[in-house]
């Protein structure tokens, strides 16, 4: 038996930053001291802590360590495994929680609430026995030998799941769609493009608890009836890539993907796509044309993926997070799920806080949260004291909220009521050094670069809307580029022919709505007088 | 299927399920703005000017698109749907260059016509110029992608229509360009040359490479003996380019605009139709009997012709060796015919008047040389013979009837269905029925080969000998017939492939625009031209029958080898392979 067990995090952050070196230092020096027998070293997913460098965590301690080097490797084996001193300068006192505290409070994490990141850190993501030690596959193995399709079905919809992808569309109702088609073959394609500039949720969910993908596809593949499900990752992503084909070869070795499940009749099996990283690629249809191999692009809607997606078939997208709470869901009940979050949003979210933050990193929190708790609590507020200009609550094309939604409980319905949504990955907070103007100009930058360039409002609009506020910031602006900008804005985000195009207007418009006098001062006043012509 | 109910703007109208606002909105007369649709295509819904208001919905849709729905509410003219069109539109217009009074599509462009509709005074952007060059590569097509507006026609019909795929979408964003792969030159690729896409442009990115100038040099050089031959499809659209509701026929007044134009002789692609039919119908009767390769396939399409060679090389032996009827009018133009009136053939300058604009790479392969000099010198599509007519204020519409000369342009029904897509199966059943049989094919109208489907099959009894035939027309349907005939499962006799949609009379040098309408009236115009001739079997042809006596002897003798057969050879598909 083991009496010690070191879990160091080997997401893509802490290999950049050394995690292999370290891991190999620590059972060298282990050996050297005769503690391999006792000591085990599990590599594991993210613990959740960012930018901190290495990171390890000595249980049954809970001592968490961060920014470890192959230099002091040999002090922690020292003080804290042989001698049991905790090693001060290294130790973490931020670290998240590391159990699923449902409601409990304890004072450091109480505002997060670990529902689908419960294994990452946890658990060795490479280990398909330590997922099955956490209840691991009982959800599938209940739903296939007590349950029908149907009831699997509507226990994702009693649960009230919206799909975390960004357009929380509840995810029971779309799978009832495919379910109700009649079809030989029908998809699960699980989404794990993550295009989202400094957005990486997907991705640790994905390397730190692979199997509950893999066991959330499956459980969807037998509520609508597919027997082949697809996992569409960016290409990027090799350690996930590399871990979900071993997660997917371990399941397959233990019978839970494959032939007759379970010795059921139900066949499930899956393949790895690898995404050619354009952020379009995410978009359900361009992502289907994708995988059929062909240029990113997307369709137009009607018909639905439900009815008519992959092949002609139906097809089942949703996201990473999403598919991380079903096994969840069947194991404890929808009411579980609900108990959880609001009312109008039952659950949890999952977010990459980035940006002027002195705590960044992988957060999961109730929803119903505000954005107070988010940013002085779990984040520790803003460096060197500025103050909150704004947050973009959802990635890129995520709603602007300003100081007065700071107490705002975030859920979709209040969101919707300003004009915004949750969306997906990453809560962007912006102190008020920022020029707001600018701040714009950033993110539609990187649209300008993103639009697959088919329909003429998100091509040209977003380029258009690009050269206008360079012209602003660089003070060349009118008075009438801003009615220009807000015109512009405004008809793609009715007239553009997908997402990214109608999203795409959504923080400029929020900008303008809330600082529109920050745009109006970067104007020109000399040329005021001259026509808007660009 | 019941129908569906629905209001625009406020007008009720009743549709069949499946029907889009578009086409709903076009019964009850409101003519919705649009670019990348075309009837043609799928929608694509790119262009966003064809956007509508439907009660209920946050947004704005597509009415190429969107499908018409029960109880619908539908507002073309609302201030959002108004404002939204013009936005993009003027996004559009400031990515265009303006050079209208130098394009090709002066008068006939898309996006000028809607700029004009929509009152644009000003735009609010600053001309951004859109990247790419021109691409002269082609002997047929040119390329300008800097006017190009995106709408994908071109990429769509060369991809759908014609299964060539050729040209395609590249890079991504504000920059995104319609490029052949690799970005070489369309000479380089396996384009074949057929314009459908310069058809399907709604601006001038793509045109045909322009002969005009060339045949002004020769008509006004007077040591020239400059002639001109007409293909069949000419006389059904020309009229189009002047005005005329399509399907007009007007032969008669063509003959007498090129006259006025300085022609010395006006001849008649027709007279080499029938020629083509008594040889490759001999042809075809020789392979029956003596157990060659079959099926026969036909080879008067030229971008047919580049097609099998890029595509299908090892099917190459399946290709009847006769030259085209252009070709072979060449050939004999610069031998027969100079021999006859007793002209230097190096003095003879032959210009073809086609719907086609594949004609001219056509003209320029090495083999077409037959006669010792360049068969055909100068090919101008339809649209550049207008353009010709119309610089020397020829009214084409308001002339009196003229007739083709002797001996060239005398031909019978046979030659002129050669048009339409069925029209050389059915020239050749007509000729090699009544060889066979001896017996006189009482209905001529052989019309089981005739119509607009895809691919048509008919089974003739020839004396006890069943002879299969099939028809196919546009390249994607070509495809289909050649992947049966590789796998073995195509146990026709006869096939006749047509490069273009309708045939001929639906070619890429034909008036702009083209549908399916208009190919179906100028098809009419074909058969209606055919039964307006006394002499409708291309056997029957006096003039060919001289030539044989003449000049040639038999069908498919030596000397007709000589002159009208040809061979092939398989392309690359790309020219530079690259790793
Ligand atoms: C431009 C664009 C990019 C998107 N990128 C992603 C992505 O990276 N990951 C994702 O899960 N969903 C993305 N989506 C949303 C998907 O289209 C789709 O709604 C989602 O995968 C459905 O999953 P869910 O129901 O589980 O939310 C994107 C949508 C748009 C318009
Ligand atoms: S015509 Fe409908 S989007 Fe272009």
């Amino acid at each position: 038996m083991h009496r010690i067990h070191i879990l160091i995090a080997m997401d893509s952050h802490t290999l950049a930053q050394g995690a292999r070196a370290v891991k190999d230092a620590l059972l060298k020096d282990l050996s050297l001291a005769g503690l391999s027998d006792e000591v085990k070293v599990v590599e594991t997913g993210s613990l959740g802590i960012y930018k901190k460098g290495v990171v390890l965590v000595v249980f049954p301690d809970n001592i968490y360590y961060t920014g470890v080097t192959v230099e002091n490797v040999a002090e922690i084996v020292s003080e804290h495994i042989v001698k049991g001193r905790i090693v001060e300068k290294l130790k973490y006192s931020k670290a998240p929680g590391t159990e699923v505290k449902v409601q409990e409070k304890a004072p450091r994490f109480g505002k997060q609430l670990r529902v689908v990141l419960r294994n990452a850190g946890i658990i060795d993501p490479e280990s398909i026995e330590e997922y099955i030690a956490h209840n691991g596959y009982e959800a599938l193995g209940v739903a296939l030998t007590e349950k029908k399709p149907n009831d699997i079905l509507e226990q994702v919809k009693a649960s009230d799941l919206q799909g975390r992808g960004g357009a929380f569309f509840p995810t029971g109702v779309k799978w009832g769609f495919a379910a109700r088609e009649k079809a030989e073959q029908k998809y699960i394609i699980c989404n794990a493009d993550e295009g989202e500039p400094g957005t990486f949720k997907d991705r640790l969910i994905l390397e730190g608890d692979p199997h509950a993908i893999i066991e959330g596809m499956a459980l969807a593949g037998y509520a609508v009836g597919a027997s082949k499900g697809f996992i569409y990752i960016r290409g990027e992503y090799h350690m996930s890539i590399a871990r979900i084909n071993r997660s997917i070869e371990q399941a397959r070795e233990n019978g839970l993907l494959g032939e007759k499940i379970f010795d059921t009749d139900f066949s499930f099996d899956i393949e790895v796509r690898e995404g050619a990283g354009a952020y379009i690629c995410g978009e359900e249809t361009a992502l289907i044309e994708s995988i059929e191999g062909k240029r990113g692009e997307p369709r137009d809607k009607p018909p639905f993926p439900p009815s008519e997606g992959l092949w002609g078939k139906p097809t089942i997208v949703n996201n990473v997070e999403t598919l991380a709470n079903i096994p969840q869901i069947i194991l404890n009940g929808p009411e579980w799920l609900q108990k959880l979050g609001t009312e109008a949003s039952p659950g949890t979210k999952v977010f990459t806080l980035v940006g002027n933050i002195n705590n960044p990193g992988l957060i999961e929190v109730p929803m119903g949260i505000t954005l107070r708790e988010i940013i002085y609590d779990i984040g520790e507020g803003i460096p060197q004291g500025n103050g909150f200009l704004l947050a973009q609550l959802g990635g890129t094309t995520g709603g602007i909220l300003t100081a007065e939604q700071l107490d705002l409980p975030l859920d979709t319905d209040n969101l919707r009521k300003i004009g915004a949504g949750l969306g997906s990955g990453a809560l962007l907070v912006v102190d008020d050094t920022h020029n707001v103007v600018e701040v714009v100009k950033n993110f539609v930058e990187f649209f300008n670069h993103e639009s697959c360039g088919k329909c003429t409002l998100c091509r040209e609009g977003t380029g258009r809307l690009y050269e206008l506020l360079d012209k602003l910031v660089s003070g060349q602006g009118v008075l009438k580029d801003v009615d220009l900008i807000e015109r512009l804005a405004k008809t793609m985000m009715t007239g553009a022919f997908c997402g990214l195009g109608q999203a795409a207007p959504v923080p400029i418009l929020g900008c303008l709505k809330y600082f529109r006098q920050e745009f109006e001062k970067m104007v020109n006043t000399e040329q005021k007088s001259v026509s808007a012509v660009v | 299927m019941a129908n569906i109910n629905l209001t625009i703007d406020g007008i009720p109208v009743s549709v069949p399920q499946g029907t889009t606002v578009l086409e709903a909105a076009e019964k009850v007369n409101i003519k919705i703005p649009r670019l990348c649709y075309h009837p043609d295509l799928p929608p694509v819904s790119a262009c966003r000017l064809c956007v509508v208001d439907i009660k209920g919905d946050r947004l704005l849709r597509t009415a190429c698109s969107w499908k018409c729905q029960d109880g619908m509410e539908v507002s073309t003219r609302t201030p959002h749907v108004r404002d939204a069109r013009k936005m993009a539109l003027e996004l559009l217009l400031s990515r265009h260059p303006m050079l209208c009074t130098e394009c090709v599509r002066n008068g006939s462009c898309e996006l000028q016509e809607i700029a004009n509709q929509f009152g644009i005074r000003e735009i609010s952007f600053k001309y951004n110029e859109r990247k790419g060059d021109k691409d002269y590569s082609s002997a047929a097509v040119v390329r300008d992608p800097s006017k190009c507006i995106l709408c994908r026609r071109c990429v769509q019909t060369c991809e759908l229509v014609q299964s060539v795929s050729a040209i395609g979408m590249e890079g991504r964003g504000y920059d995104v360009w319609v490029d052949t792969p690799f970005n070489e030159g369309l000479n380089d690729i396996a384009c074949v040359a057929c314009g459908q896409c310069i058809d399907r442009c709604p601006v001038g990115a793509l045109y045909e490479n322009s002969h005009i100038n060339q045949v002004w040099v020769a008509l006004d050089d007077p040591k020239k003996h400059v002639i001109v031959q007409t293909a069949p499809a000419v006389r059904v659209a020309i009229g189009e380019e002047f005005g005329m509701p399509p399907g007009g026929l007007v032969t008669n007044q063509m003959v007498a605009a090129l006259r006025r134009i300085g022609f010395d002789k006006v001849f008649d692609t027709d007279f080499t139709a029938d020629l083509t039919i008594m040889e490759e119908g001999h042809e075809l009767l020789g392979r029956i009997k003596e157990g060659g390769t079959l099926p026969l396939l036909t080879s008067c399409s030229p971008g047919w012709v580049n097609f099998i060679e890029h595509f299908y090389p090892s099917l190459l032996p399946h290709v009847s060796s006769c030259k085209s009827p252009q070709q072979m009018f060449g050939a004999l133009a610069k031998t027969y015919y100079a021999e006859k009136e007793g002209i230097n053939p190096e003095d003879i300058y032959v210009v073809s008047i086609m719907p086609c604009t594949a004609k001219k790479q056509e003209a320029g392969r090495s083999e077409m040389s037959s006669s010792g000099y360049q068969d055909v010198d100068a090919v101008l599509t339809t649209r550049e013979a207008a353009v010709m007519m119309k610089q020397v204020g020829i009214e084409l519409p308001q002339l009196d009837d003229d007739e083709y000369d002797e001996p060239l342009g005398i031909s019978t029904g046979a030659g002129v269905i050669f048009g339409a897509t069925g029209g050389v199966m059915e020239a050749a059943l007509r000729t090699v029925y009544e060889v066979v049989t001896e017996k006189k094919l009482e209905n001529v109208d052989i019309k089981v080969v005739r119509g607009i489907q895809g691919i048509r099959e008919a089974e003739i009894d020839l004396n006890g000998t069943k002879v299969k035939a099939a028809v196919a027309h546009g390249l994607a349907n070509a495809r289909e017939l050649m992947d049966k005939i590789v796998k073995g499962e195509a146990d026709y006799h006869f096939i006749e492939i047509m490069a273009c949609p309708g045939g001929c009379l639906g070619g890429g040098g034909q008036p702009i625009p083209t549908s399916e309408e208009i190919r179906k009236k100028r098809a009419e115009a074909i058969y209606k031209a055919d039964k307006g001739l006394s002499m409708r079997k291309s056997h029957e042809n006096p003039a060919v029958l001289q030539l044989y006596k003449e000049f040639l002897g038999e069908p498919n003798s030596h000397k007709a080898h000589e002159l009208l057969h040809t061979h092939y050879k398989g392309k690359e598909i790309y020219k530079h392979k690259v790793a």
